[in-house]
Protein backbone atom coordinates (compact mmCIF):
# COMPACT_ATOMS: atom_id res chain seq x y z
CA UNK A 1 0.00 0.00 0.00
CA UNK A 2 2.89 2.29 1.16
CA UNK A 3 4.03 1.95 -2.79
CA UNK A 4 0.86 3.12 -4.17
CA UNK A 5 0.48 6.36 -2.72
CA UNK A 6 4.01 6.81 -2.93
CA UNK A 7 3.60 7.08 -6.80
CA UNK A 8 0.80 8.49 -6.87
CA UNK A 9 2.57 11.81 -5.09
CA UNK A 10 4.10 13.51 -7.60
CA UNK A 11 5.18 15.66 -4.19
CA UNK A 12 5.74 15.18 -1.06
CA UNK A 13 6.62 18.20 1.18
CA UNK A 14 7.99 17.24 5.00
CA UNK A 15 8.56 20.04 7.82
CA UNK A 16 9.33 22.79 5.27
CA UNK A 17 10.24 25.44 6.92
CA UNK A 18 11.35 28.92 5.32
CA UNK A 19 12.83 32.29 6.50
CA UNK A 20 13.34 35.21 4.20
CA UNK A 21 16.18 37.18 6.39
CA UNK A 22 14.65 36.80 9.74
CA UNK A 23 10.61 36.35 9.23
CA UNK A 24 9.33 33.53 8.99
CA UNK A 25 7.68 32.41 6.14
CA UNK A 26 6.45 28.98 6.11
CA UNK A 27 6.35 26.89 9.30
CA UNK A 28 6.06 23.22 9.34
CA UNK A 29 4.91 22.42 5.90
CA UNK A 30 3.76 19.13 5.55
CA UNK A 31 2.07 18.83 1.95
CA UNK A 32 1.46 16.00 -0.29
CA UNK A 33 0.49 16.92 -4.03
CA UNK A 34 -1.30 14.00 -5.95
CA UNK A 35 -0.33 13.10 -9.72
CA UNK A 36 -2.84 14.20 -12.32
CA UNK A 37 -5.27 16.58 -9.54
CA UNK A 38 -5.62 20.37 -9.05
CA UNK A 39 -4.79 21.62 -5.89
CA UNK A 40 -5.72 24.95 -4.92
CA UNK A 41 -3.70 27.26 -2.90
CA UNK A 42 -5.79 29.99 -0.54
CA UNK A 43 -5.19 32.07 1.87
CA UNK A 44 -5.23 36.08 2.63
CA UNK A 45 -1.83 37.90 1.09
CA UNK A 46 0.93 37.39 2.15
CA UNK A 47 0.24 34.09 4.50
CA UNK A 48 2.78 32.06 2.23
CA UNK A 49 0.97 30.67 -0.46
CA UNK A 50 3.35 31.85 -3.70
CA UNK A 51 6.41 31.26 -1.75
CA UNK A 52 5.11 27.83 -1.05
CA UNK A 53 4.40 27.37 -5.19
CA UNK A 54 7.78 28.96 -5.85
CA UNK A 55 10.12 26.33 -3.57
CA UNK A 56 8.57 23.84 -5.99
CA UNK A 57 10.68 24.48 -8.82
CA UNK A 58 13.23 26.48 -6.76
CA UNK A 59 12.77 29.53 -7.98
CA UNK A 60 12.80 31.05 -4.66
CA UNK A 61 16.55 30.98 -4.95
CA UNK A 62 16.40 34.12 -6.94
CA UNK A 63 14.99 35.41 -3.77
CA UNK A 64 18.24 37.60 -1.25
CA UNK A 65 18.88 36.07 1.74
CA UNK A 66 16.45 33.15 1.53
CA UNK A 67 17.07 29.91 4.11
CA UNK A 68 14.92 26.71 3.93
CA UNK A 69 15.01 23.43 5.77
CA UNK A 70 12.80 20.44 6.10
CA UNK A 71 12.05 18.49 2.45
CA UNK A 72 10.30 18.64 -0.91
CA UNK A 73 10.48 15.56 -2.77
CA UNK A 74 9.72 15.51 -6.63
CA UNK A 75 9.17 11.75 -7.55
CA UNK A 76 11.01 10.90 -5.05
CA UNK A 77 14.16 12.84 -4.91
CA UNK A 78 14.76 15.69 -2.21
CA UNK A 79 14.97 19.12 -4.20
CA UNK A 80 17.00 20.69 -1.18
CA UNK A 81 19.39 17.97 -0.47
CA UNK A 82 20.22 16.67 -3.76
CA UNK A 83 22.40 17.88 -6.07
CA UNK A 84 19.88 18.21 -8.51
CA UNK A 85 20.07 19.53 -12.38
CA UNK A 86 17.82 22.96 -12.27
CA UNK A 87 17.24 22.34 -16.11
CA UNK A 88 15.60 19.07 -15.59
CA UNK A 89 13.51 20.24 -12.61
CA UNK A 90 11.99 23.16 -14.24
CA UNK A 91 11.59 21.18 -17.62
CA UNK A 92 9.58 18.71 -15.82
CA UNK A 93 7.66 21.40 -13.11
CA UNK A 94 6.09 24.19 -15.62
CA UNK A 95 5.25 27.69 -14.07
CA UNK A 96 2.76 30.25 -15.56
CA UNK A 97 2.67 33.97 -13.51
CA UNK A 98 0.27 35.90 -12.68
CA UNK A 99 0.56 38.41 -15.33
CA UNK A 100 1.18 37.14 -19.12
CA UNK A 101 5.02 37.75 -19.85
CA UNK A 102 5.07 36.79 -23.19
CA UNK A 103 8.68 37.60 -24.78
CA UNK A 104 9.15 40.19 -27.16
CA UNK A 105 8.83 38.45 -30.10
CA UNK A 106 6.87 35.95 -32.43
CA UNK A 107 3.85 33.41 -31.23
CA UNK A 108 6.04 30.97 -32.62
CA UNK A 109 9.42 31.68 -31.26
CA UNK A 110 7.67 32.34 -27.48
CA UNK A 111 6.27 28.33 -27.81
CA UNK A 112 9.39 26.86 -29.31
CA UNK A 113 11.76 29.08 -27.17
CA UNK A 114 11.61 26.23 -24.12
CA UNK A 115 12.19 23.14 -26.61
CA UNK A 116 14.67 25.04 -28.92
CA UNK A 117 17.15 25.65 -26.56
CA UNK A 118 16.90 22.43 -24.77
CA UNK A 119 17.75 21.00 -27.88
CA UNK A 120 15.05 20.04 -30.34
CA UNK A 121 16.57 21.71 -33.93
CA UNK A 122 14.26 20.20 -36.69
CA UNK A 123 11.91 22.35 -38.16
CA UNK A 124 9.39 19.78 -38.46
CA UNK A 125 9.42 18.69 -34.62
CA UNK A 126 9.13 22.19 -33.56
CA UNK A 127 6.25 22.92 -35.48
CA UNK A 128 4.21 19.79 -34.12
CA UNK A 129 5.59 20.89 -30.56
CA UNK A 130 4.00 24.58 -31.50
CA UNK A 131 0.72 23.27 -33.09
CA UNK A 132 0.11 20.62 -30.08
CA UNK A 133 0.89 22.88 -27.48
CA UNK A 134 -1.19 26.13 -28.86
CA UNK A 135 -4.14 23.48 -29.43
CA UNK A 136 -3.71 22.27 -26.10
CA UNK A 137 -4.58 25.61 -24.43
CA UNK A 138 -7.28 26.16 -27.06
CA UNK A 139 -5.55 29.28 -28.90
CA UNK A 140 -4.91 27.52 -32.39
CA UNK A 141 -7.43 28.72 -33.95
CA UNK A 142 -7.46 32.44 -32.62
CA UNK A 143 -3.47 32.49 -33.93
CA UNK A 144 -3.02 29.89 -36.16
CA UNK A 145 -2.60 32.51 -39.33
CA UNK A 146 -0.32 34.65 -37.42
CA UNK A 147 2.11 32.60 -35.91
CA UNK A 148 4.70 34.63 -36.97
CA UNK A 149 3.22 38.04 -35.56
CA UNK A 150 4.18 39.55 -32.10
CA UNK A 151 3.12 37.72 -29.19
CA UNK A 152 2.94 41.12 -27.68
CA UNK A 153 -0.20 42.02 -30.19
CA UNK A 154 -2.42 39.56 -28.30
CA UNK A 155 -5.07 40.12 -25.49
CA UNK A 156 -4.11 39.85 -22.29
CA UNK A 157 -6.66 36.43 -21.98
CA UNK A 158 -4.27 35.11 -25.22
CA UNK A 159 -1.12 36.16 -23.92
CA UNK A 160 -1.65 34.40 -20.78
CA UNK A 161 -2.55 31.15 -22.43
CA UNK A 162 -0.02 31.74 -24.58
CA UNK A 163 2.18 31.39 -21.81
CA UNK A 164 0.77 28.65 -20.47
CA UNK A 165 1.54 26.80 -24.03
CA UNK A 166 5.12 28.08 -23.90
CA UNK A 167 5.06 26.77 -20.52
CA UNK A 168 3.54 22.72 -21.96
CA UNK A 169 6.15 22.73 -24.62
CA UNK A 170 8.40 21.75 -22.71
CA UNK A 171 6.32 18.46 -21.43
CA UNK A 172 6.22 18.80 -17.88
CA UNK A 173 4.73 16.48 -15.62
CA UNK A 174 3.41 18.83 -13.04
CA UNK A 175 2.24 22.85 -13.91
CA UNK A 176 2.76 25.98 -11.14
CA UNK A 177 0.09 28.74 -11.58
CA UNK A 178 0.40 31.54 -9.24
CA UNK A 179 -2.69 33.56 -9.65
CA UNK A 180 -2.91 32.97 -13.16
CA UNK A 181 -6.16 34.57 -13.86
CA UNK A 182 -5.59 37.53 -11.27
CA UNK A 183 -5.25 40.19 -13.81
CA UNK A 184 -7.95 38.77 -16.41
CA UNK A 185 -11.73 39.77 -17.58
CA UNK A 186 -14.24 37.68 -16.63
CA UNK A 187 -14.70 35.76 -19.78
CA UNK A 188 -10.39 35.26 -20.01
CA UNK A 189 -10.51 34.14 -16.92
CA UNK A 190 -13.64 31.36 -17.35
CA UNK A 191 -11.29 30.45 -20.80
CA UNK A 192 -8.73 29.84 -18.29
CA UNK A 193 -10.43 27.65 -15.74
CA UNK A 194 -11.95 25.25 -18.72
CA UNK A 195 -8.20 25.23 -19.52
CA UNK A 196 -7.29 23.94 -16.65
CA UNK A 197 -10.40 21.35 -16.23
CA UNK A 198 -8.75 20.11 -19.64
CA UNK A 199 -5.04 19.84 -18.28
CA UNK A 200 -5.79 17.97 -15.42
CA UNK A 201 -6.35 15.04 -17.42
CA UNK A 202 -2.55 14.78 -18.27
CA UNK A 203 -0.73 17.35 -15.67
CA UNK A 204 -0.59 18.12 -12.08
CA UNK A 205 -2.02 21.25 -11.83
CA UNK A 206 -0.99 23.80 -8.65
CA UNK A 207 -2.94 26.91 -8.50
CA UNK A 208 -2.67 29.77 -6.43
CA UNK A 209 -5.73 31.77 -6.14
CA UNK A 210 -7.23 34.91 -4.60
CA UNK A 211 -10.63 33.65 -5.69
CA UNK A 212 -12.73 31.54 -3.67
CA UNK A 213 -15.12 30.69 -6.46
CA UNK A 214 -12.26 29.58 -9.07
CA UNK A 215 -10.80 27.37 -5.85
CA UNK A 216 -14.21 25.66 -5.48
CA UNK A 217 -14.56 25.46 -9.24
CA UNK A 218 -11.56 23.87 -10.87
CA UNK A 219 -9.63 21.93 -7.67
CA UNK A 220 -9.85 18.57 -6.06
CA UNK A 221 -7.79 19.70 -3.30
CA UNK A 222 -7.94 22.87 -1.57
CA UNK A 223 -5.11 24.28 0.91
CA UNK A 224 -5.77 27.48 3.16
CA UNK A 225 -2.48 29.24 4.00
CA UNK A 226 -2.19 31.49 7.20
CA UNK A 227 0.44 33.07 8.32
CA UNK A 228 3.01 30.70 6.81
CA UNK A 229 1.56 28.07 8.22
CA UNK A 230 -0.61 25.26 6.50
CA UNK A 231 -3.94 25.70 8.19
CA UNK A 232 -6.10 22.86 6.27
CA UNK A 233 -5.95 20.99 3.24
CA UNK A 234 -8.53 18.99 2.26
CA UNK A 235 -10.88 17.64 -0.58
CA UNK A 236 -11.93 20.95 -2.07
CA UNK A 237 -15.70 19.91 -1.88
CA UNK A 238 -14.90 19.56 2.17
CA UNK A 239 -13.14 22.31 2.42
CA UNK A 240 -16.21 24.55 0.82
CA UNK A 241 -18.53 22.59 3.29
CA UNK A 242 -17.02 21.48 6.34
CA UNK A 243 -13.82 23.23 6.98
CA UNK A 244 -12.56 21.39 10.52
CA UNK A 245 -10.52 24.34 11.73
CA UNK A 246 -12.70 27.68 12.39
CA UNK A 247 -10.03 29.71 10.83
CA UNK A 248 -10.61 27.95 7.36
CA UNK A 249 -14.35 28.86 7.71
CA UNK A 250 -14.08 32.34 8.81
CA UNK A 251 -11.80 32.81 5.50
CA UNK A 252 -14.27 31.46 3.09
CA UNK A 253 -16.90 32.63 4.62
CA UNK A 254 -15.82 36.04 4.03
CA UNK A 255 -14.92 37.23 7.85
CA UNK A 256 -12.03 38.26 7.22
CA UNK A 257 -8.77 37.95 4.70
CA UNK B 1 0.29 83.61 -6.77
CA UNK B 2 -1.76 81.26 -6.83
CA UNK B 3 -1.25 77.80 -8.56
CA UNK B 4 -2.48 78.33 -12.30
CA UNK B 5 0.05 81.72 -12.49
CA UNK B 6 2.60 79.30 -11.32
CA UNK B 7 2.19 76.66 -13.39
CA UNK B 8 2.04 78.97 -16.63
CA UNK B 9 5.42 80.65 -15.71
CA UNK B 10 6.87 76.64 -14.92
CA UNK B 11 5.45 76.07 -18.45
CA UNK B 12 7.27 79.10 -20.41
CA UNK B 13 10.26 78.85 -18.08
CA UNK B 14 11.13 75.47 -19.38
CA UNK B 15 9.82 76.45 -22.97
CA UNK B 16 12.46 79.05 -22.62
CA UNK B 17 15.14 76.89 -21.63
CA UNK B 18 14.47 73.99 -24.43
CA UNK B 19 14.31 77.76 -26.84
CA UNK B 20 17.45 78.28 -25.72
CA UNK B 21 19.19 74.68 -26.13
CA UNK B 22 17.66 74.25 -29.69
CA UNK B 23 19.24 78.01 -30.27
CA UNK B 24 22.53 77.14 -29.06
CA UNK B 25 22.62 73.74 -31.61
CA UNK B 26 21.14 74.89 -34.41
CA UNK B 27 23.86 78.40 -34.53
CA UNK B 28 26.26 75.70 -34.29
CA UNK B 29 25.23 73.59 -36.55
CA UNK B 30 24.72 76.53 -38.81
CA UNK B 31 28.44 78.29 -38.25
CA UNK B 32 29.97 75.06 -38.77
CA UNK B 33 28.21 74.09 -41.75
CA UNK B 34 27.90 77.54 -43.78
CA UNK B 35 31.76 78.23 -42.83
CA UNK B 36 32.75 74.17 -43.96
CA UNK B 37 30.80 73.17 -46.35
CA UNK B 38 31.88 75.50 -49.22
CA UNK B 39 35.20 73.76 -48.37
CA UNK B 40 33.98 70.24 -48.84
CA UNK B 41 34.76 68.91 -52.33
CA UNK B 42 35.67 65.31 -53.46
CA UNK B 43 38.73 66.67 -54.09
CA UNK B 44 39.14 67.77 -50.45
CA UNK B 45 37.68 64.24 -49.46
CA UNK B 46 40.04 62.45 -51.76
CA UNK B 47 43.42 64.41 -51.71
CA UNK B 48 46.27 63.80 -48.64
CA UNK B 49 46.67 67.07 -46.85
CA UNK B 50 49.93 69.39 -47.58
CA UNK B 51 52.48 70.46 -45.11
CA UNK B 52 53.02 74.08 -46.57
CA UNK B 53 51.61 74.71 -49.82
CA UNK B 54 47.73 74.95 -49.88
CA UNK B 55 44.88 72.66 -51.44
CA UNK B 56 45.49 69.90 -49.36
CA UNK B 57 42.69 67.62 -48.59
CA UNK B 58 41.83 64.96 -45.23
CA UNK B 59 41.58 61.80 -47.11
CA UNK B 60 44.15 60.34 -44.66
CA UNK B 61 42.67 61.77 -41.88
CA UNK B 62 39.11 60.95 -42.72
CA UNK B 63 40.16 57.65 -42.86
CA UNK B 64 42.48 57.13 -39.60
CA UNK B 65 39.31 58.80 -37.81
CA UNK B 66 37.23 56.03 -38.66
CA UNK B 67 39.74 53.37 -38.96
CA UNK B 68 40.80 54.19 -35.22
CA UNK B 69 37.06 54.41 -34.26
CA UNK B 70 36.16 50.82 -35.45
CA UNK B 71 39.39 49.65 -33.82
CA UNK B 72 38.51 51.10 -30.18
CA UNK B 73 34.86 50.06 -30.74
CA UNK B 74 36.19 46.53 -30.92
CA UNK B 75 38.08 46.15 -28.32
CA UNK B 76 35.71 48.55 -25.94
CA UNK B 77 31.83 47.15 -26.70
CA UNK B 78 33.10 43.57 -26.28
CA UNK B 79 34.53 44.52 -22.77
CA UNK B 80 32.35 47.22 -21.69
CA UNK B 81 29.10 45.05 -22.31
CA UNK B 82 30.90 41.99 -20.79
CA UNK B 83 31.42 44.52 -17.69
CA UNK B 84 27.43 45.70 -18.04
CA UNK B 85 26.13 41.98 -18.30
CA UNK B 86 29.18 41.67 -14.91
CA UNK B 87 27.62 44.40 -12.76
CA UNK B 88 24.03 43.85 -14.25
CA UNK B 89 23.62 39.75 -13.78
CA UNK B 90 26.31 38.66 -11.48
CA UNK B 91 27.97 41.01 -8.96
CA UNK B 92 26.49 40.67 -5.60
CA UNK B 93 25.29 43.81 -3.78
CA UNK B 94 27.91 44.70 -1.42
CA UNK B 95 31.34 46.48 -0.79
CA UNK B 96 33.10 44.80 -3.71
CA UNK B 97 30.71 45.62 -6.02
CA UNK B 98 30.41 49.48 -4.75
CA UNK B 99 34.33 49.86 -5.29
CA UNK B 100 33.83 48.42 -8.61
CA UNK B 101 30.99 50.58 -9.06
CA UNK B 102 32.79 54.10 -7.77
CA UNK B 103 36.16 53.00 -10.03
CA UNK B 104 34.14 53.12 -13.02
CA UNK B 105 32.75 56.88 -11.91
CA UNK B 106 35.83 57.70 -11.35
CA UNK B 107 37.44 56.66 -14.54
CA UNK B 108 34.20 57.55 -16.66
CA UNK B 109 34.98 61.45 -15.36
CA UNK B 110 39.23 61.75 -15.98
CA UNK B 111 39.56 64.38 -18.47
CA UNK B 112 41.17 62.70 -21.58
CA UNK B 113 44.29 64.72 -21.85
CA UNK B 114 45.25 62.71 -18.41
CA UNK B 115 44.10 59.70 -20.30
CA UNK B 116 46.51 60.45 -23.48
CA UNK B 117 49.14 61.41 -20.55
CA UNK B 118 48.48 57.84 -19.43
CA UNK B 119 48.52 56.21 -23.14
CA UNK B 120 51.93 57.89 -23.58
CA UNK B 121 53.05 55.96 -20.71
CA UNK B 122 51.49 52.28 -21.00
CA UNK B 123 50.57 51.99 -25.13
CA UNK B 124 53.72 54.28 -26.33
CA UNK B 125 56.60 54.15 -23.84
CA UNK B 126 56.19 50.77 -21.99
CA UNK B 127 54.96 48.78 -24.87
CA UNK B 128 57.93 50.55 -27.17
CA UNK B 129 55.36 50.67 -29.43
CA UNK B 130 55.47 54.37 -30.63
CA UNK B 131 52.75 56.31 -31.82
CA UNK B 132 50.38 53.86 -33.03
CA UNK B 133 46.40 53.30 -34.15
CA UNK B 134 46.50 50.83 -31.76
CA UNK B 135 47.58 52.93 -28.86
CA UNK B 136 45.32 55.51 -29.74
CA UNK B 137 42.59 52.90 -29.80
CA UNK B 138 43.64 51.74 -26.43
CA UNK B 139 43.86 55.46 -24.91
CA UNK B 140 40.19 55.81 -26.48
CA UNK B 141 39.01 52.35 -24.97
CA UNK B 142 39.92 53.45 -21.42
CA UNK B 143 38.07 56.75 -22.22
CA UNK B 144 34.97 54.74 -23.18
CA UNK B 145 34.76 51.78 -21.14
CA UNK B 146 33.33 53.27 -18.45
CA UNK B 147 30.21 54.79 -20.47
CA UNK B 148 29.56 51.44 -22.08
CA UNK B 149 29.24 49.73 -19.31
CA UNK B 150 27.41 51.92 -17.40
CA UNK B 151 24.68 52.20 -20.54
CA UNK B 152 25.01 48.43 -21.07
CA UNK B 153 23.98 47.53 -17.09
CA UNK B 154 21.55 50.33 -16.92
CA UNK B 155 19.63 48.76 -20.04
CA UNK B 156 19.86 45.37 -18.93
CA UNK B 157 18.54 46.21 -15.09
CA UNK B 158 15.66 47.96 -17.68
CA UNK B 159 14.66 44.73 -18.88
CA UNK B 160 11.42 43.98 -16.84
CA UNK B 161 12.31 40.96 -14.13
CA UNK B 162 9.19 38.79 -15.55
CA UNK B 163 10.83 38.36 -18.69
CA UNK B 164 13.56 36.91 -16.87
CA UNK B 165 11.80 34.58 -14.64
CA UNK B 166 9.83 32.86 -17.65
CA UNK B 167 12.53 31.59 -19.06
CA UNK B 168 14.28 30.86 -16.32
CA UNK B 169 11.05 28.77 -15.05
CA UNK B 170 11.67 27.06 -18.38
CA UNK B 171 14.35 25.55 -17.25
CA UNK B 172 16.27 28.30 -19.10
CA UNK B 173 20.34 28.83 -17.56
CA UNK B 174 21.06 31.90 -16.48
CA UNK B 175 23.67 32.51 -19.59
CA UNK B 176 21.39 31.53 -21.85
CA UNK B 177 18.31 33.63 -20.33
CA UNK B 178 20.71 36.70 -20.75
CA UNK B 179 21.90 35.61 -24.69
CA UNK B 180 18.37 35.09 -25.80
CA UNK B 181 15.93 37.23 -23.48
CA UNK B 182 18.05 39.34 -21.73
CA UNK B 183 20.45 40.97 -23.94
CA UNK B 184 17.77 41.25 -27.15
CA UNK B 185 15.60 43.45 -25.26
CA UNK B 186 18.38 45.67 -23.46
CA UNK B 187 19.45 45.77 -27.33
CA UNK B 188 18.25 49.26 -28.21
CA UNK B 189 19.17 50.83 -25.43
CA UNK B 190 22.93 49.84 -25.60
CA UNK B 191 23.37 50.30 -29.04
CA UNK B 192 22.21 54.20 -28.90
CA UNK B 193 24.83 54.20 -25.47
CA UNK B 194 27.37 53.22 -27.86
CA UNK B 195 26.59 55.40 -30.66
CA UNK B 196 27.19 58.53 -28.19
CA UNK B 197 30.15 56.92 -27.25
CA UNK B 198 31.43 56.57 -30.88
CA UNK B 199 30.59 60.08 -31.64
CA UNK B 200 32.96 60.97 -28.35
CA UNK B 201 35.63 58.49 -29.71
CA UNK B 202 35.41 60.09 -33.41
CA UNK B 203 35.45 63.59 -31.87
CA UNK B 204 38.44 63.08 -29.87
CA UNK B 205 41.53 64.66 -29.47
CA UNK B 206 43.43 65.83 -26.40
CA UNK B 207 43.62 61.54 -26.04
CA UNK B 208 44.87 60.84 -29.28
CA UNK B 209 47.85 63.24 -29.25
CA UNK B 210 50.31 61.17 -27.42
CA UNK B 211 49.38 57.81 -28.41
CA UNK B 212 48.40 57.62 -32.30
CA UNK B 213 50.47 60.68 -33.05
CA UNK B 214 50.33 63.93 -35.20
CA UNK B 215 51.70 62.79 -38.32
CA UNK B 216 50.63 59.94 -40.83
CA UNK B 217 52.95 57.92 -43.24
CA UNK B 218 52.24 57.91 -47.10
CA UNK B 219 49.93 55.59 -47.69
CA UNK B 220 48.99 53.09 -49.99
CA UNK B 221 45.49 52.32 -50.45
CA UNK B 222 45.82 49.47 -52.85
CA UNK B 223 47.87 47.78 -50.26
CA UNK B 224 45.85 46.14 -48.10
CA UNK B 225 48.44 43.56 -46.22
CA UNK B 226 47.83 44.79 -42.31
CA UNK B 227 51.67 43.98 -41.80
CA UNK B 228 52.83 46.20 -44.55
CA UNK B 229 54.33 50.19 -43.26
CA UNK B 230 52.59 52.13 -45.72
CA UNK B 231 49.11 49.91 -45.72
CA UNK B 232 46.66 51.77 -44.59
CA UNK B 233 44.85 49.09 -41.99
CA UNK B 234 48.58 48.82 -40.11
CA UNK B 235 47.13 49.23 -36.78
CA UNK B 236 50.84 49.69 -35.52
CA UNK B 237 51.54 53.10 -37.64
CA UNK B 238 50.76 56.45 -36.50
CA UNK B 239 47.36 58.30 -37.60
CA UNK B 240 46.82 61.52 -37.45
CA UNK B 241 42.48 61.59 -36.98
CA UNK B 242 40.14 64.52 -38.40
CA UNK B 243 40.07 66.36 -34.98
CA UNK B 244 43.41 66.22 -34.42
CA UNK B 245 44.35 67.69 -37.48
CA UNK B 246 41.85 70.57 -36.77
CA UNK B 247 44.53 71.19 -34.09
CA UNK B 248 47.25 70.36 -35.47
CA UNK B 249 46.75 72.94 -38.39
CA UNK B 250 45.47 75.51 -36.25
CA UNK B 251 48.27 75.64 -33.53
CA UNK B 252 51.66 74.95 -35.81
CA UNK B 253 50.18 74.60 -39.33
CA UNK B 254 52.16 76.17 -42.04
CA UNK B 255 49.79 76.10 -44.98
CA UNK B 256 48.34 79.46 -46.60
CA UNK B 257 44.49 77.80 -46.34
CA UNK B 258 44.60 76.96 -42.68
CA UNK B 259 41.13 78.59 -42.34
CA UNK B 260 39.61 76.53 -45.39
CA UNK B 261 41.07 73.17 -44.00
CA UNK B 262 39.76 73.29 -40.76
CA UNK B 263 36.57 74.67 -41.01
CA UNK B 264 36.19 72.08 -44.03
CA UNK B 265 37.73 69.18 -41.59
CA UNK B 266 35.35 70.63 -38.70
CA UNK B 267 32.26 70.48 -41.15
CA UNK B 268 32.89 66.96 -42.23
CA UNK B 269 33.93 65.34 -38.42
CA UNK B 270 30.14 66.75 -37.21
CA UNK B 271 28.25 65.57 -40.24
CA UNK B 272 29.96 62.20 -40.28
CA UNK B 273 28.93 61.99 -36.20
CA UNK B 274 25.55 63.06 -37.65
CA UNK B 275 25.50 60.83 -40.15
CA UNK B 276 26.63 57.75 -37.87
CA UNK B 277 23.42 58.30 -35.11
CA UNK B 278 21.03 58.35 -37.85
CA UNK B 279 22.49 55.43 -39.50
CA UNK B 280 23.11 53.18 -36.72
CA UNK B 281 19.57 54.23 -35.18
CA UNK B 282 17.94 52.86 -38.21
CA UNK B 283 19.82 49.77 -37.86
CA UNK B 284 19.00 49.12 -34.33
CA UNK B 285 15.39 49.51 -34.71
CA UNK B 286 15.74 47.17 -37.71
CA UNK B 287 17.19 44.57 -36.34
CA UNK B 288 15.01 45.18 -33.11
CA UNK B 289 12.07 44.43 -35.39
CA UNK B 290 13.62 41.72 -36.51
CA UNK B 291 13.69 40.29 -33.43
CA UNK B 292 10.67 41.19 -31.79
CA UNK B 293 8.62 40.47 -34.77
CA UNK B 294 7.26 43.86 -34.71
CA UNK B 295 5.95 45.63 -37.98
Amino acid sequence: MTFTTLTRNVFDIKDLNLWYGEHHALKNINFPIIKKEVTAMIGPSGCGKSTFVKTLNLMINYVSNVKMTGEINFNGHNILNEKLDLVELRKKVGMVFQKGNPFPQSIYDNVAYGPRIHGIKKKKHLDEIVTKSLMNVALWDEVKDRLHAPALGLSGGQQQRLCIARALATKPEVLLMDEPTSALDPISTLKIEELILELKEKYTIVIVTHNMQQASRVSDKTAFFLMGELIELDETSKIFSNPRDERTEGYITGRFG
Amino acid sequence: MNTKTADRIATGVFYCIALIIIAILVSLFYYILVNGLKNISLDFLTTPSSNVRAGGGIRDQLFNSLYVLVITMVIAVPLGLGGGIYMAEYAKPGKITDTIRSCIEVLASLPSIVIGMFGLLMFVNLTGWGYTILGGALALTVFNLPVIVRVSEDAIRSVPRELKEASLALGITHWHTIKTVILPSAFPTILTGIILASGRVFGEAAALLFTAGLSTPRLDYANWNPFSATSPLNIFRPAETLAVHIWAVNTQGLIPDVEEVSSGAAAVLVLSVLIFNLLARWIGSLIHRKITATK
